[in-house]
C-alpha cells in the first residue's frame, strides 16, 4: 500500500545560535501512515516535527505539503495539528472549551462545534468530562483532551511530540494501543516523535531513526530491527552485540576469531565490516558444540528471559536465553547464518 | 522562534521612554543640583556644607538603627510562633498582623500622638495611680516608638516567609542531637532565617531613616531627622534645592550602603516587592 | 506542650494589643461627644456628620480616587506591555532595565518625591519659558497640579506592575502559545485568547496594588501635587490642627471599609481554593 506523499522535506537545515540541529535532512512522509521519528535526545527529531508544524523556520531547504511549498507558511495556516509534549492545554478553559477552541476560530455554527467536540470527546473516552477544569484531570486524561483538541479540527496530519513521556508505564501501554486505534479509525497521517524504541516499533508503519541531525535509517519496524543500516541503529534499536569483522568473500565472514557462514553478499574482498548479532539470536549449547566458547560472568533474570554476560576471548557478549546457565560455567555459542547482519563500517 | 516573539520587544518602548524621563532623569537632576551652586557652577560646597548637620545625620542613623533592632527582637518570636501554627490559623493571623498596615501611616501616627500627649490617655491612666504626667511625646523615644509601630509588619512578613519553610523536623533533629533552646536558636533558627532577617532589616531601616512625618508628629521640633532637613530645603522655609539635593545624595548613599550589607542579590529584592 | 501553647498565645495577645490598641482608641474617640482626645464626654455621631460636610476631605477623597484609578490604569497598561517587551530582551538589556526599575522600589520615598519635584521645576522653567517666547507673552501651560501628581503616581506604580506581571510571564508555558497558533490563531489572536487570559490574575492584582499604593501615598504626593490635596495630604493638614476628632471618624470609616474588602477577598479566595482542592481529591479518588 504505497500512498501518495503528503509531506516532503528537502534538504532542511536548521541552526540554533550557530549550533547545527538539522544538517540537510530530506524525508518523504506518505499519506495515512503512522510515521515515527526515533532517536536519542538532541538528535533533531523534535525540531523536525516543529519544522513540519511551522514553529521553526529552516535556514535553508523546503517543506512541501501535498505538493505545495509551505516552507514560509505560519503554523496557523497549515492543515496539521499538534499534540504537545506536556499537552499545553489552556488552563483558563474547561475541557469542552479546550476542544472547541480550534472550531470557534473557524467561526463554525455553534451546533456543529458542539456536535464535533462531543463526538471527539467520546472518541477519546472523555464523555461527561466537558465542564471539568483541565488542572483537575489526571495525566492520562489531559493527554486525551490534547488529542481531542487537535483531532477535532480534522487535520490531514497529526503531529505528536513525545505525547506519552509523562505517563507511567501501564498507562503508556494503554495509550499506545489507543493511539493506534484512533489513527486507524480516522485514517489520517500521524507523525510521532519518541525516544522510546519499543514504542516506535509497536505503533509505527514506518520508523525514521535519527541521530545528530541526520536520518540514519527509514524502514518498517521489522526492517529497522532485523536489518539495521549501521552500528548506531543496531545499538539504538534493541540490544545488540556489535563486533568488527572481515568479509572474506560472499556469504563468509570472520569475526571473534572464527569464520561464520552468512547470507550477505556484495561486499568487496576482505572489506572491514561491522557485524550485528541480537542477544536472543545466540543459542547456548554445550561447550564442545559451540562455534565460540565463553565463560558466563553474570546472569540477570528479566522476567521473560535471562540476560547473560559472557566473556569470550577479548569480547563481552550479551545473550538472552530462557534458560539460565551458571555463573562461571563454560558454554558454547551457536549463531546461524540468518542471525548475522553485516553492515558497512559507519564513519561515526 | 516565531517572528512575532522578536517584534514584541517593542512593547516595552513606551515604558522605556517613561523610565528614562521619570526615573533616570530626576535622579540625574538631583545629582546635578547636588554638585552645583545657585548659578549652576560646579561646586562641592553643598556636600562639604553638610558637616554642619552631623548631629542630625547621626541622630537619624541611631534612631533608625534602634527602631530596626527593636523590630527584629519583637518580630523574631512572633514570626516563629506564627510559622508553627496550623496553616488555616497562620493565614488568619497573618491577615490580622497586616491589617493595620492598610491604614494610612499618618492616621497610625496620629493615633500615637493622642495616646502619648501630656494630657493623653496614657498619662491619664498613669494619673489614676498617682504617677506622672510623664513627658512622653516630643522625645526621641516617641519617634522610635512611631517607627516600630509603623514598620514592624515589614519585619514580620519576610521573617515569617522564610521561617515557614523551616521544617519542624530540623529543630527536632537539633534537639535530638543535644542542643538546648539557646543552641537551637543560635545554631539553627537564626542561621536558617538569615535571608529573612536581612530583608527585614532593609525594609525597616530604609523608611525609618528617611521619614520626616513620624519625627515631626511625635518628635516635636527638637528631634529633626534627615528627612525633615530635606523637606525643609524643598518645601520648608530653608528653600535650598542644591543643599537639599546634596542631602538626598548622602541619604541614598547611606541606604545603598545598608543594602549592600544586607541584600545579596536581585532575587531577594524581587521578593521584597 | 500546654505551657508552650499558653506562652505562644500570650505573645500573640501582646503583639496584637500593641498593633490594635491605638487604632481602637482612635476609633472609640470618633464617637466622643467632647472634643477631647482623652476624656470621654458621651456618645455622639457629630464628628461623622462634620466629616461629611467637610469640603476639603470630600474633595481630596475625590482627587485621590480619580488619581488612583487613572494612575493604576495607565501603569497597568504600560507596565504589562513593558513586562512583555522586557521578557523578550537580551539578558544584558533586561538587567539594565530591571535595575533602573528597582530604583523607585528601593529608594526612600522622599527621594523619589524630591527628584520628581526637581524634574517638574526644571520642566516648568523650560516649558513655560519656551512657550512664552513662542507666544511673545508670559504663559504658564505647565505647573504643579493634577498632571504632575498623575505622572508621579504612574511612576511609582509602574515597577510594581512589572514585578507582578513579569514573573507570571516567565512561568507561562511557551508551548501554550504554540498550541494556539497550531489550532489556527494568528499571533494577535493567540495573545488575546490565550496569553492574556492567563496573565489576567497577575494584571488584576497589579492594578489593585497600584490602586492601594496610590490612594495610600502621602510623601511623593506631598512633593509633587502643588496645591491639589489628596486625601492623605488633607489628613496631614488636619493633624497639624492638633485637635480635630473628624480624623478619628475618618479613621473608623477607612478601617471598617478596608476590613470589609479584605474579609470579602479572603472569603472569595478560600472558597475558590476549597473548590479546587475538592475537585483534585475527587480525581485522585478515581485514580
Amino acid at each position: 500500500m504505497e500512498n501518495s506523499v503528503i509531506f516532503a522535506l528537502q534538504n532542511i537545515v536548521v541552526d540554533f545560535d550557530g549550533e547545527p540541529v538539522l544538517t540537510g535532512l530530506s524525508l518523504d512522509i506518505h499519506d495515512k501512515e503512522f510515521v515515527t521519528l526515533l532517536g536519542p535526545s538532541g538528535c533533531g527529531k523534535t525540531t523536525t516535527l516543529r519544522v513540519i508544524g511551522g514553529f521553526v523556520e529552516p535556514k535553508s531547504g523546503n517543506v512541501f505539503f501535498a505538493g505545495k511549498d509551505i516552507t514560509r507558511l505560519p503554523p496557523y495556516q497549515r492543515q496539521v495539528n499538534t499534540v504537545f509534549q506536556k499537552y499545553a492545554l489552556f488552563p483558563h478553559l474547561n475541557v469542552y472549551e479546550n476542544v472547541a477552541f480550534g472550531l470557534r476560530l473557524q467561526k463554525l455554527p455553534e451546533k456543529e462545534i458542539r456536535a464535533r467536540s462531543l463526538e471527539m470527546l467520546e472518541l477519546v473516552g472523555l464523555k461527561g468530562y466537558e465542564r471539568r477544569n483541565t488542572a483537575a484531570l489526571s495525566g492520562g486524561q489531559q493527554q486525551r483532551v490534547a488529542i481531542a483538541r487537535a483531532l477535532v479540527n480534522h487535520p490531514r496530519v497529526l503531529l505528536l511530540d513525545e505525547p506519552l513521556g509523562a505517563l507511567d508505564l501501564k498507562l503508556r501501554k494503554e495509550m499506545q494501543i489507543e493511539l493506534k486505534r484512533i489513527q486507524q479509525s480516522l485514517d489520517i497521517t500521524f507523525i510521532y516523535v519518541t525516544h522510546d524504541q519499543e514504542e516506535a516499533l509497536t505503533m509505527s508503519d514506518t520508523v525514521v531513526v535519527m541521530n545528530k541531525g541526520a536520518i540514519q535509517q527509514i524502514g518498517s519496524p521489522q526492517d529497522i530491527y532485523n536489518e539495521p543500516n549501521n552500528a548506531f541503529v543496531a545499538d539504538f534499536i534493541g540490544e545488540s552485540n556489535i563486533l568488527d569483522g572481515v568479509m572474506l568473500r560472499d556469504f563468509l565472514v570472520e569475526f571473534a576469531g572464527q569464520e561464520f557462514a552468512c547470507v550477505d553478499a556484495g561486499f568487496s574482498e576482505r572489506e572491514i565490516v561491522q557485524v550485528v548479532v541480537r542477544p536472543e539470536d545466540i543459542r547456548v549449547v554445550p561447550a564442545i558444540q559451540g562455534q565460540l566458547t565463553g565463560i558466563v560472568e553474570n546472569v540477570i533474570f528479566k522476567g521473560v528471559h535471562y540476560e547473560m554476560h559472557v566473556r569470550q576471548a577479548g569480547t563481552e557478549w550479551i545473550i538472552h536465553s530462557t534458560q539460565a546457565s551458571q555463573v562461571g560455567e563454560l558454554i558454547g555459542m551457536a549463531i546461524g547464518p540468518d542471525e548475522i547482519h553485516i553492515m558497512h563500517r559507519s564513519n561515526g | 522562534m516565531t517572528p512575532m516573539k522578536k517584534k514584541t520587544v517593542w512593547a516595552a518602548s513606551p515604558y522605556l521612554v517613561w523610565m528614562t524621563a521619570f526615573i533616570a532623569a530626576p535622579l540625574a537632576i538631583v545629582l546635578y543640583f547636588a554638585f552645583t551652586d545657585k548659578a549652576g557652577r560646579f561646586t562641592l560646597a553643598n556636600i562639604t556644607g553638610l558637616g554642619a548637620y552631623t548631629t542630625v545625620f547621626a541622630r537619624s542613623i541611631v534612631l533608625a538603627a534602634a527602631a530596626t533592632a527593636i523590630c527584629l527582637v519583637l518580630a523574631f518570636p512572633v514570626s516563629y510562633l506564627l510559622s508553627r501554627l496550623r496553616p488555616a490559623n497562620q493565614r488568619m493571623m497573618q491577615m490580622l498582623l497586616m491589617l493595620p498596615m492598610w491604614m494610612n501611616f499618618l492616621l497610625r501616627t496620629y493615633a500615637w500622638m493622642s495616646l502619648l500627649e501630656m494630657n493623653g490617655i496614657i498619662n491619664r491612666f498613669l494619673g489614676l495611680f498617682g504617677v506622672g504626667p510623664l513627658h512622653l511625646i516630643n522625645t526621641s523615644g516617641a519617634v522610635v516608638l512611631g517607627m516600630v509601630y509603623n514598620y514592624l509588619p515589614y519585619m514580620i512578613l519576610p521573617l515569617y516567609t522564610i521561617m515557614v519553610k523551616i521544617d519542624s523536623s530540623v529543630i527536632e533533629a537539633a534537639q535530638d542531637l543535644g542542643a538546648n533552646a539557646f543552641r537551637v536558636l543560635t545554631r539553627v533558627l537564626i542561621p536558617l532565617s538569615m535571608p529573612g532577617i536581612t530583608t527585614g532589616i532593609t525594609m525597616v531601616f530604609v523608611p525609618s531613616i528617611s521619614t520626616f512625618i513620624i519625627s515631626r508628629m511625635l518628635g516635636g521640633g527638637s528631634n529633626l531627622l534627615i528627612g525633615d532637613l530635606i523637606e525643609l530645603q524643598f518645601l520648608g522655609n530653608s528653600y535650598n534645592y542644591n543643599l537639599g539635593s546634596a542631602m538626598s545624595v548622602v541619604l541614598m548613599a547611606i541606604v545603598l550602603l545598608c543594602m549592600s550589607f544586607t541584600t545579596a542579590d536581585t532575587e531577594e529584592m524581587e521578593a521584597m516587592v | 506542650m500546654k505551657r508552650r501553647r499558653a506562652l505562644s498565645n500570650a505573645c500573640f495577645v501582646l503583639i496584637f494589643s500593641f498593633l490594635y490598641l491605638p487604632i481602637a482608641v482612635l476609633i472609640a474617640f470618633s464617637f466622643n461627644e467632647s472634643k477631647s482626645r482623652s476624656v470621654w464626654g458621651g456618645f455622639s455621631l457629630k464628628w461623622y456628620e462634620n466629616l461629611f460636610h467637610n469640603e476639603m476631605v470630600l474633595k481630596s477623597f475625590g482627587v485621590s480616587l480619580a488619581v488612583a484609578f487613572a494612575a493604576a490604569s495607565v501603569a497597568t497598561v504600560l507596565g504589562t506591555l513593558a513586562a512583555i517587551g522586557i521578557s523578550r530582551m537580551s539578558r544584558r538589556a533586561r538587567g539594565v532595565v530591571m535595575a533602573v526599575s528597582y530604583v523607585p522600589v528601593v529608594n526612600p520615598e522622599i527621594i523619589t518625591g524630591v527628584s520628581l519635584m526637581l524634574l517638574f521645576v526644571v520642566m516648568r522653567t523650560g516649558v513655560n519659558g519656551a512657550v512664552s517666547r513662542l507666544l511673545g507673552r508670559e504663559a504658564e501651560p505647565f505647573g504643579f497640579g493634577l498632571g504632575t501628581l498623575l505622572i508621579a503616581h504612574i511612576t511609582f506604580c509602574l515597577p510594581y506592575v512589572i514585578f507582578n506581571v513579569g514573573p507570571k510571564l516567565r512561568q507561562l508555558d511557551p508551548a501554550i502559545y504554540d498550541a494556539a497558533l497550531d489550532l489556527g490563531c494568528s499571533p494577535r489572536q493567540a495573545f488575546f485568547k490565550v496569553v492574556l487570559p492567563q496573565l489576567t490574575p497577575a494584571i488584576l492584582s497589579a492594578f489593585l496594588i497600584s490602586l492601594t499604593y496610590s490612594i495610600d501615598d502621602f510623601i511623593i504626593s506631598y512633593f509633587t501635587s502643588g496645591t491639589v490635596p489628596t486625601l492623605p495630604i488633607a489628613i496631614y493638614s488636619m493633624t497639624k490642627k492638633r485637635v480635630s476628632p473628624e480624623i478619628n471618624a475618618l479613621s473608623a470609616i477607612l478601617f471598617v471599609g478596608i476590613l470589609a474588602i479584605i474579609l470579602a477577598s479572603n472569603a472569595v479566595d478560600s472558597t475558590r481554593e476549597r473548590r479546587l482542592r475538592r475537585a483534585a481529591r475527587r480525581e485522585e479518588g478515581r485514580g
